[in-house]
C-alpha cells in the first residue's frame, strides 16, 4: 500500500516536498458505470478507504450502520460510505449523480458516480459529460449484461476516450482465467463495433481488495496492471478535441472605466499569443490581440483551459455569447443540424416548440423536427419514433433562430454540446450533440431583390405592423380584429385581416388542434404576416395562439416594433356564457378534443403590448385603443 | 501535444468560469461571505475573475453575534480592503427572543442562520448566492449542483435537481425562486489549504495554534470568546494551545489542540489527521443525514 499511497513518513519528514509534488499533480476524472449489484459502491469504498479518504469519525459511523443494515454481516460495507442520499440508503440504490475524491501519491482523481438503472440514463449521461475516463463494471458470476452495454455506448456517445474494463467478484468465480477471458473476449467484440478504441481489462474483487492497488496472489495469470496502477499511467490532457485552433467564448465583457474594454472567458480550444489575428463570430469583424490581462499580471500567450481576459486593439463589436477565434479556420456558422438528442424530463420533446438551447455561453430559441428514429440503448436498434420520452435517445434535425458558431461534438465538446431548457417551468428537459449542420441552410442564400420592404412601405405611406390578437374561443378576436381593419381601411392604411377559423379552410387545412399541430399553425400564420409586413401591409390576425413559446417566436421574426401583441382578455366563464359558435357545449360534452380552456391550457401573455378587458370596454372602445397604441410606435 | 493543466489551475479556471456565468444569467447576486477559509478562497477567486473590475456584487453576512472576535475584526478588515459592499443581516425576530447556543440547542442554527439566511435573501431580492460549500465535505453535499436550484420558498428538493452537463449551467428560473452557487463543489480541504498557502490569501488566526482560554463541554474543547459563556460554579477556562479546523458560532465549535503555528504546520498536520472537518461542528450530528435534512429546509 505505502508503494501507492501518500507516505505519512514523507509528510512529517518533508512537508515542502510532499507540496510540491501534489501541487504538480494532474487530475483525472473518472465515471464508474454498473449497478448497484456489480459492487460499483463497494469499489469506490475501497477506493476511498485505501487511500485513506476516510477519516477515524466517518469509520466509526461507518461501523455503527454496517451492523445497523447488515448486508455484510460484521464486516463494513463500504457501499454505505457512497450512497448518500436518506432515500438511496433506504432503498439501497444510487439515484443521482455524486461525485467523490481520492489522491494518489502520482494524481488526483474525481470519481463520478451514477445509477445503473435504466430510468436513470439521464443521470449517467450527465456525469459522462465531464468524465475522461470510464470503469465498465462487470459481476464475473453473470457476465455481460444488456445494461453493460448501454453504459459503454452512452459513456461512448459522450465522447469518453478510455475504457477500462473490470470483471468485479472474481472470489465469487474462484479467480477462474476462463470466466475472466471469456467475459473480456464477448466485451472486446462489443466495444469494436460500437467504436471503443483504448480498452484495458482487469480481474477484481472489490470486497477482498484484488489488484486494486496491490496485485492480487490469487490471479498469477493475470499480468497487467492494478486498477490503481492503470489509472495512474493513463495519459492525459487528451480529450477527443481534434480542434487546435484557438477559440474563446466571451462570457462576459470587462468595463472597469472607460479606457479598459476586456472580454473574459475561458478558452476551450488552441492557444493565442499577444498581435495575433483573431475574427469574432457570428460577425466575421477581425481584430489582433493587445493585451491578455490576469490578476496575476499580463501573459504573452495563454492556451486551452485556462480563464482569462482579452482586449483587442480596435474597437470592434463583441459581446456575451459571441465567439473569438483565430482567424484561420474559425468555427463555422449554421443555423440547422443534424443532432442526438437524450431527453431527460418527464414531459416528452413536443416537435415543433421553441426551446431555449444553450450552447457554449450563447443561448437561442430552437425547434426540433420529427425526430428520425429513436435508439433502443440495449440493442442500439434505430426505432422510429415521433417524440422522444425520458431517457430515450434519437437523432432529430434541430433549427435555431439565429445563426450560432458550432463545431461538431466529435471535435470539439464546448461548441457541439448543448442543453435544452423548458421555456415556463425552466428545467433542464434535454441534452444534445451536434453531428453536423445541414447544407440546406448553408446553401439557400438570400436572393437580393432591388424593391426592398422599405420601398413597399414608403408606397404605401405607412409602417408597417402585426396586431396579434390572442384569447380563448369566444372572447371576441375576430369581432374587435374586423373592427379595427374597418377603422384603418377608413384612414385609408392597407390592411390584411387573418382571421384563425378563415387560414383552417386554406393554407393550414391540414393541421388539427394537437398541441404539435396548433405550433405548426402558428409558425405558418408568423411567416405569412411577415411576408406581408414585408409588402408593406398593417397585418391584423385573430388566433387564440395559445402558448407563448410560439408568439416570442412570431415577435422575434419581426422587426423591433413591428410587433404589437393584443391580449383579448375575456374570463373563461364568460367566454362560455357567449358560446358564438356553440364549442363550449360541444367540449363540455367530450365531443371536442383539445378545446383550450377545457382540455387544453391556454397561456395568458406575460407582457403584451394591449391588454383588452372585454367586461368593462366596447368592441369600438377597444378598436379605438389598439389604433391608438398602433400610431404611437 | 501542450501539458495538461495542473490540479489546482483547473480547480481555479472552472470556479472562474462559474462565477463569470453567475454574473452573466442572473439579476440580482451576492456572495455569502462566512469569514472562514472556504469563504477567504472564494472571494480571492472572484478578485480574479472580475479583473481589472471589481466583483460586480456585495457580499452577504448572516451574522449570529456568537461568531469569534476574530472574525468580526478580519471581516471588517476585508470588507475595507477590497472596497466591496458588505451587507451584514441579524435574524431579528433571533435577536429579540435572545436566541443563544446555550439554552436554544439546535434551535439556534436554525432560526439565526438558516431563518437569518432566508431573510436576508427575501429582504434584498438576491436571485442567486454564491457559497462555499464543497463536495468532499459530506455524503449529502458530494450529489449537490453547481448551480443549486431553490423554491421561491428557499426548498432544496434532491430528487428533481437539474443534470448538469459539461459546463453548461441552467440558470434560468421564475420570479421569487433563487440559485445557490457552488463555485468550490471540486475542491477538497487539501486544495484549499494549499491554495491559500500558494496564493498567501489571509484567513482567521484562529486556524493557527495560540494559547487559548478553554474549556470541556460534551467532549469538545470550546474556546470561551467572551463573558457571555456560562461558567460553572468555580470553573477556570484553561489555557490550552489549540486551533480550529473549521469555524462557527464559537460556544458551537470545537477546538483541536495543536502546535501548528504556521500554513505549512497545518497542512501538515491535516494530512496526517484521522478526524473528517465537520466534526468539529456539533450541527452535523443530530441524525444520520441531519446535513440532508438541513438542507432541504434552506440551509445552505
Amino acid at each position: 500500500m505505502d508503494k501507492v499511497y501518500e507516505i505519512d513518513t514523507l509528510i512529517a519528514k518533508d512537508i515542502n516536498a510532499y507540496l510540491e509534488s501534489h501541487q504538480n499533480k494532474l487530475l483525472l476524472r473518472f465515471i464508474t458505470c454498473g449497478s448497484v449489484d456489480d459492487g460499483k459502491s463497494t469499489l469506490i469504498g475501497r477506493l476511498l478507504y485505501d487511500s485513506k479518504m476516510i477519516f477515524e469519525d466517518q469509520l466509526a459511523q461507518l461501523k455503527v450502520d454496517s451492523k445497523k443494515m447488515g448486508t455484510q454481516g460484521n464486516k463494513i460495507d463500504f457501499a454505505l460510505l457512497v450512497d448518500g442520499l436518506a432515500a438511496e440508503r433506504e432503498q439501497g440504490i444510487t439515484i443521482d449523480v455524486s461525485y467523490r475524491f481520492f489522491s494518489t501519491k502520482k494524481r488526483k482523481f474525481i470519481v463520478v458516480d451514477t445509477p445503473g438503472h435504466e430510468q436513470y440514463t439521464r443521470n449517467m449521461v450527465t456525469g459522462a459529460s465531464t468524465a475522461d475516463l470510464a470503469v465498465i463494471l462487470i459481476d464475473a458470476r453473470k457476465g455481460m449484461l444488456t445494461q453493460t452495454c448501454r453504459h459503454s455506448y452512452l459513456c461512448h456517445l459522450l465522447g469518453i476516450q478510455n475504457f477500462v474494463l473490470v470483471v468485479n467478484k472474481m472470489d465469487l468465480v474462484d479467480y477462474n482465467q476462463e470466466v475472466f477471458d471469456s467475459i473480456v473476449y464477448n466485451y472486446y467484440e462489443f466495444a469494436k463495433r460500437i467504436g471503443i478504441q483504448n480498452l484495458t481489462s482487469i480481474p477484481i474483487s472489490g470486497l477482498k481488495g484484488d489488484n486494486i492497488t496491490i496485485r492480487s496472489d490469487s490471479t498469477p495469470w493475470y499480468n497487467g496492471l492494478t486498477l490503481i496502477d492503470h489509472l495512474e499511467s493513463i495519459k492525459l490532457g487528451q480529450t477527443g478535441d481534434k480542434t487546435q485552433n484557438f477559440c474563446m467564448p466571451v462570457q462576459w465583457v470587462n468595463r472597469p472605466n472607460s479606457d479598459f474594454r476586456g472580454f473574459s472567458g475561458k478558452i476551450t480550444a488552441g492557444s493565442i499569443k499577444i498581435g495575433e489575428e483573431v475574427v469574432i463570430l457570428p460577425s466575421k469583424k477581425t481584430s489582433h490581440v493587445e493585451r491578455i490581462v490576469t490578476f496575476d499580471g499580463d501573459l504573452n500567450m495563454a492556451s486551452n483551459g485556462q480563464s482569462v481576459t482579452i482586449t483587442l486593439k480596435d474597437e470592434i463589436d463583441c459581446s456575451r455569447g459571441q465567439i473569438i477565434s483565430s482567424s484561420n479556420s474559425p468555427p463555422k456558422v449554421a443555423d440547422q443540424f443534424n443532432t442526438t438528442l437524450i431527453w431527460m424530463d418527464e414531459k416528452k420533446l413536443i416537435p415543433g416548440r421553441a426551446y431555449y438551447m444553450k450552447i457554449g455561453v450563447q443561448t437561442v430559441m430552437a425547434t426540433i423536427a420529427e425526430p428520425k428514429y429513436e435508439i433502443n440503448v440495449n440493442t442500439l436498434e434505430h426505432m422510429a419514433a415521433d417524440s422522444l420520452k425520458l431517457n430515450s435517445i434519437g437523432v432529430a434535425i434541430l433549427t435555431t433562430d439565429v445563426s450560432i458558431p458550432f463545431t461538431p461534438y466529435a471535435e470539439n465538446k464546448t461548441l457541439g454540446g448543448f442543453i435544452l431548457i423548458d421555456k415556463f417551468t425552466n428545467s433542464t428537459v434535454g441534452a444534445g450533440l451536434i453531428n453536423f449542420a445541414l447544407r440546406r441552410t448553408q446553401n439557400i442564400h438570400w436572393q437580393n431583390v432591388n424593391i426592398t420592404r422599405d420601398d413597399h412601405a414608403i408606397l404605401k405611406k405607412q409602417k408597417p405592423a402585426v396586431i396579434w390578437l390572442t384569447g380563448i374561443s369566444g372572447s371576441g378576436k375576430s369581432t374587435i380584429a374586423n373592427a379595427v381593419e374597418k377603422k384603418l381601411n377608413r384612414m385609408n392604411r392597407h390592411t390584411f385581416l387573418l382571421d384563425g377559423d378563415n387560414i383552417r379552410h386554406g393554407l393550414n387545412k391540414d393541421l388539427g388542434f394537437t398541441e404539435v399541430d396548433r405550433i405548426e399553425n402558428i409558425r405558418r400564420v408568423g411567416e405569412v404576416a411577415k411576408l406581408m409586413t414585408d409588402a408593406g401591409l398593417i397585418v391584423i390576425t385573430a388566433f387564440i395562439s395559445p402558448f407563448e413559446s410560439e408568439r416570442q417566436i412570431v415577435r422575434k421574426m419581426m422587426s423591433p416594433g413591428e410587433f404589437i401583441e393584443v391580449f383579448i382578455n375575456t374570463p373563461l366563464h364568460i367566454a362560455e356564457k357567449r358560446d358564438v359558435k356553440g364549442l363550449y357545449s360541444k367540449a363540455r360534452l367530450g365531443q371536442l378534443k383539445n378545446f383550450t380552456g377545457i382540455d387544453s391550457p391556454y397561456e395568458p401573455p406575460e407582457k403584451p403590448e394591449i391588454n383588452i378587458d372585454t367586461t368593462s370596454m366596447s368592441i369600438d372602445e377597444a378598436a379605438e385603443k389598439i389604433i391608438k397604441k398602433l400610431f404611437s410606435f | 501535444m501542450k501539458q495538461a493543466q495542473t490540479h489546482l489551475a483547473r480547480l481555479e479556471s472552472e470556479s472562474i468560469e462559474i462565477m463569470r456565468e453567475v454574473i452573466s444569467e442572473t439579476d440580482n447576486p451576492v456572495m455569502l461571505y462566512s469569514v472562514g477559509k472556504d469563504s477567504a478562497v472564494m472571494l480571492h477567486l472572484a478578485k480574479k475573475a472580475f479583473y481589472p473590475s471589481l466583483p460586480p456584487f456585495p457580499l452577504l453576512h448572516v451574522d449570529t453575534t456568537w461568531k469569534f472576535k476574530d472574525m468580526y475584526k478580519l471581516r471588517d478588515k476585508v470588507a475595507k480592503v477590497t472596497k466591496m459592499e458588505l451587507i451584514v443581516h441579524q435574524n431579528p425576530k433571533a435577536k429579540e427572543k435572545g436566541i443563544n447556543p446555550f439554552d436554544h440547542g439546535v434551535l439556534h442554527t436554525d432560526i439565526w442562520k438558516t431563518e437569518g439566511l432566508k431573510q436576508a435573501l427575501d429582504k434584498y431580492r438576491f436571485d442567486a448566492a454564491f457559497g462555499g460549500a464543497r463536495r468532499d465535505e459530506e455524503k449529502s453535499r458530494a450529489k449537490e449542483r453547481v448551480f443549486s436550484f431553490r423554491t421561491a420558498q428557499h426548498l432544496w428538493e434532491p430528487r428533481v435537481q437539474r443534470p448538469e452537463l459539461w459546463s453548461l449551467y441552467n440558470a434560468r428560473k421564475a420570479k421569487g425562486e433563487s440559485m445557490r452557487i457552488f463555485p468550490l463543489s471540486n475542491w477538497t480541504e487539501l486544495d484549499i489549504w494549499q491554495y491559500i498557502y500558494v496564493e498567501n490569501i489571509e484567513i482567521v488566526p484562529l486556524y493557527f495554534a495560540a494559547p487559548r482560554p478553554t474549556v470541556i463541554r460534551n467532549g469538545m474543547l470550546i474556546m470561551v470568546d467572551d463573558d457571555r459563556f456560562p461558567l460553572e460554579m468555580g470553573e477556570k477556562p484553561v489555557i490550552r494551545s489549540i486551533r480550529f479546523r473549521t469555524l462557527g458560532c464559537y460556544p458551537l465549535t470545537g477546538a483541536i489542540e495543536s502546535k501548528a503555528s504556521t500554513l505549512i504546520e497545518i497542512i501538515q498536520e491535516m494530512l496526517l489527521t484521522t478526524t473528517s472537518e465537520r466534526q468539529g461542528r456539533i450541527i452535523d450530528k443530530d441524525q444520520g443525514v441531519s446535513m440532508e435534512a438541513k438542507k432541504q429546509q434552506g440551509y445552505f
